[in-house]
């Protein structure tokens, strides 16, 4: 069982890998404009690294990656508390960075308009720290269960 | 037309939950399961709700099948070994 897939499973993990990332990275940098946010954009690429685990299990699974992949959970979620304790000075969670003409604060214009990227304020941020925290996540879980499969199976043989 | 739409993906959706229940097979079991979530995130943007849509898609369609096969995975290996 420890080994490799099919080259057909490799090669369409090898082409479509990059797209999947793109696309999950994409529903959370876009989630205050776009449906989706941090939890569906991670959830996103979390499946993309699941279909990589499994087509390139003998990879993977020497590399052992739960400790980088538990302190990017941890720091993804201090990031996410660390902005809201930032807006203290008003209240817990408080926009302290909409409409402030900085970064993601440009003034909204009124009325019917596109959406634009650089507005929200803290939203944006606060949604790429909650998509880093659940892609890792749940990367963690998956990878941790097909090691755990894989570890059994060479115990009984 | 659009409730042509909406009746055949719900139809569909209960033959899978049924077949999910009923059926034998463990595996068999998740893929029909695996197929109701994709077409639960079908109905969810056809009744306008993308953003559930794209978390039943990622969620429901994707890692948790995964989840279900590795674990269908390990209890066969350890029937196999009693």
């Amino acid at each position: 069982m420890k080994s490799d897939m099919s080259t057909i499973v490799k090669t369409v993990t090898d082409f479509l890998f990059g797209f999947i990332i793109i696309f999950g990275i994409y529903i959370i940098i876009h989630g205050h404009l776009t449906p989706g946010g941090g939890f569906q954009g991670g959830a996103v690429v979390a499946s993309g690294f699941a279909l990589l685990f499994v087509a390139f299990a003998r990879t993977f699974l020497d590399k052992k990656p739960q400790q980088l992949y538990g302190l990017f959970e941890s720091v993804g979620l201090l990031i996410f508390i660390s902005l809201a304790f930032l807006g203290i000075y008003r209240t817990f969670f408080y926009n302290f960075l909409a409409n402030s003409g900085g970064l993601f604060g440009m003034k909204i214009t009124q009325g019917i308009n596109p959406g634009y990227f650089n507005t929200a304020g803290v939203v944006p941020l606060m949604n790429m720290a909650v998509g880093f925290e659940v892609a890792c996540g749940l990367s963690l879980i998956v990878y941790l269960l097909y090691r755990g499969v894989i570890e059994e199976g060479e115990d009984g043989e | 037309m659009l409730n042509w739409v909406e009746f055949v993906t719900l139809l569909i959706i209960v033959v899978a939950a049924y077949f999910s229940i009923r059926v034998s097979n463990l595996l068999f079991a998740v893929v029909a399961l695996a197929a109701l979530s994709l077409l639960l995130s079908l109905e969810f943007y056809l009744l306008k709700a993308p953003d559930v849509a794209i978390a039943e898609a990622g969620i429901g369609a994707g890692l948790t099948t995964a989840i279900y096969v590795l674990a269908i995975y390990q209890i066969e290996k350890r029937d196999k070994k009693k």
